[in-house]
């Protein structure tokens, strides 16, 4: 049993006419539920829930409040290397762009690892591009036992491992893992990965679950907004968190709400997101999760993050550069998307304190 | 009268114990503190950095405060034991709230895992509170293993639903030699009185003051309402009835 398999069954519902059947009372009910099911977070995704939208927030931000309180989660990635082998449409990664890649040196890491933390910042997320040859479990592990000097915790943002390599991660402190299934239509990831190893669905797919069994503490999933209809990919994502909640109960779970940004990379898949659908998905995840972590990053923009603070999100990036190296040098690459918000860290923290809520830097140490 | 609660030694007037979770500044917790009167401060140390530069939660809790390092995070006995013996290694001291939840969804504590964090704590000294459903086995078995005080919740943490499981609280008031401590789901200082009039040793909560509009006023309140439902406790609740008894209408032809 995989979430493979959860998907399946639900691809078998009609889902656009569920959406489109939804009514109004059906919504209003749901909101008021204690707890909701899987199909009552797919009617909170309706076109009849953005009527209620007021609603749906102030009981997100209530659930917030009680679950999470008055705080904000602080975080950075920092870009160890962007050579890639994929080929994905909407990413500046993609190998078919012609840019001078970086790996950084194990010298650049620490000394990108002390500017960063320089900020006070104590939770690091590491990412690479997708070429295990270049830039592979070893080279990772290294990176991390270099990171553990000025981190409290560290997670990554990799491409998909097997359970033995995620295990030796965690051995090198390595606390926490994130996975974006990109779009959970498996025609149209088919479509948007050309080639390279991320053009294994099921193997992505399975990813968490892998990093589950192999002992991780948290798992933050998410569907990169835009690709397919968003709400399928929220509904999905939504799904899989749950399913990853409930099987492996002892792992903190958390979703990340992408929505797409322009890259070097093109990509026309003629949809958009607007401010709206992002507050509805992210207060009906909250309603049908109101445990898990939601983070935002910095693709979107202050304004918009500011709200946000008060809809749900409990985790924000802060100080970021998506660039490898961007922390020691200016680099001629914007990196792997442009960010929209670009404030500092201490400028995070002002405008976090300002709403009447607290950042924080350090919700765990390795142990 | 002396009333007081002794727990590992140490002598407590108050019986309510506070967190220092969830509020949106630190800087609030001196007045939480003197409005609340209580003497034990819970802090989790996986939010402590006490190599920040800008200082940390501790740097706000009044130094006559007796701390309760708690293992929040902790999914399992051996995660338990390590992040007690760091707080004490960072100069929490030794009293410990054992907190093991490896149930992210619900976050009820795991009973097996507590008993055998509980047994090696207890044994290196350590002043142990473990948090626990109210369980009447297992908090017999931490008795047995060493517990200083057993913490039942009365609804799931952070829920504000009061006390659900009254009945088992009840049962382990009757039944448990050490104090306990109903620990998480009080939503209103009448919970708190509730916990208190039924033989409850002390109160711990977080939520309930830091959520509320006015958290001072709120830690005020529930200062009063501990003092008051163990006043109660002590004075002896009179019997309830569930019918008016003005005159004796069946019986009283017994007296004609």
């Amino acid at each position: 049993m995989s979430f493979y398999d959860e998907y399946t069954r639900y691809s078998e519902v009609d889902i656009d006419a569920v959406l489109e059947s939804t009514t109004s009372d059906q919504v209003l009910k749901i909101i008021g539920k204690d707890r909701l099911t899987a199909m009552d977070f797919l009617a909170l995704l309706s076109p009849a829930a953005e009527k209620h939208l007021e609603i749906m927030a102030q009981r997100a931000h209530q659930l917030t409040m009680q679950n999470f309180g008055r705080v904000i989660f602080l975080f950075t990635p920092i870009y160890l290397s962007d050579y890639c082998t994929n080929k994905c449409v909407y990413c500046g990664f993609n190998v078919t762009n012609t840019f001078t890649r970086k790996k950084l040196t194990l010298s650049e890491v620490e000394r990108e690892a002390q500017s960063i933390a320089a900020s006070g910042l104590k939770h690091i997320l590491l990412l690479t591009g997708d070429a295990p040859t270049i830039a592979g479990v070893a080279y990772i592990k290294e990176c991390a036992q270099i990171l553990q000097k000025y981190f409290t915790a560290i997670a990554i943002e990799v491409y998909a491992m097997d359970t033995e390599e995620y295990a030796s991660l965690i051995d090198s402190g390595v606390e926490s893992m994130t996975m974006f299934q990109e779009t959970y239509n498996p025609l149209l990831y088919d479509r948007l990965h050309l080639a390279g190893p991320k053009k294994d669905y099921r193997y992505r797919l399975d990813a968490p679950e892998r990093a589950c069994q192999a002992g991780i503490r948290s798992v933050n999933l998410g569907a990169l907004l835009g690709l397919d209809q968003w709400r399928r990919d929220g509904f999905f994502v939504g799904l899989h968190t749950d399913y990853l909640q409930n099987k492996y109960s002892d792992v903190e779970v958390s979703l990340s709400l992408p929505r797409i940004r322009p890259t070097m990379g093109q990509c026309e898949t003629g949809l958009t997101v607007n401010d709206k659908s992002m507050v509805q998905f992210m207060t009906a995840f909250r309603l049908f999760m109101p445990r898990a972590g939601i983070t935002l990053s910095t693709r979107e923009n202050a304004e918009f993050r500011n709200h946000a603070i008060q809809l749900g999100v409990t985790k924000m990036s802060a100080g970021v550069n998506t660039a490898v190296g961007g922390h020691i040098e200016s680099q001629e690459n914007s990196g792997q998307f442009e960010i929209s918000d670009n404030r500092s860290v201490a400028q995070m923290c002002e405008a976090i304190l300002k709403l009447g809520y607290q950042p924080v830097f350090k919700d765990w140490q390795i142990i | 009268m002396d009333d007081n609660l002794v727990i590992g030694g140490k002598s407590l007037s108050s019986r309510l114990f506070i967190g220092t979770g969830k509020y949106s500044t630190d800087a609030m917790i001196p007045e939480i503190v003197k409005r609340s009167g209580s003497q034990v401060i819970t802090v989790a140390l996986r939010r402590v950095d006490f190599n920040s530069a800008t200082g940390n939660v501790m740097d706000h809790i009044p130094t006559s405060m007796q701390l309760l390092p708690n293992t929040s995070g902790a999914r399992n006995a051996e995660e338990a034991i390590r992040i007690a013996r760091l707080a004490k290694a960072a100069g929490c001291g030794n009293w410990i709230k054992i907190e093991v939840i490896s149930d992210n969804k619900y976050l009820l504590p795991d009973g097996y895992e507590t008993i055998k964090a509980t047994e090696v704590l207890a044994a290196e000294g350590f002043v142990v509170l473990p948090y626990i459903s109210p369980d009447l086995m297992v908090a017999k078995k931490l008795v047995q293993v060493g517990a200083a005080a057993v913490m039942p919740l009365g609804a799931p943490i952070g829920t504000n639903r009061g006390l659900k499981t009254k009945e088992l609280l009840k049962i382990l008031i009757e039944e448990i030699s050490v104090p306990i401590i109903v620990d998480a789901g009080i939503g209103k200082p009448s919970d708190a009185c509730e916990a208190m009039e039924m033989g409850a040793a002390a109160c711990l909560l977080n939520t309930a003051i830091a959520s509320a509009n006015h958290p001072g006023l709120m830690a005020e309140a529930f200062g009063l309402a501990v003092v008051a439902g163990r006043k109660a406790y002590l004075a002896g609740l009179g019997g309830t009835h569930q019918y008016a008894s003005p005159s004796s209408p069946l019986t009283g032809f017994l007296n004609e």
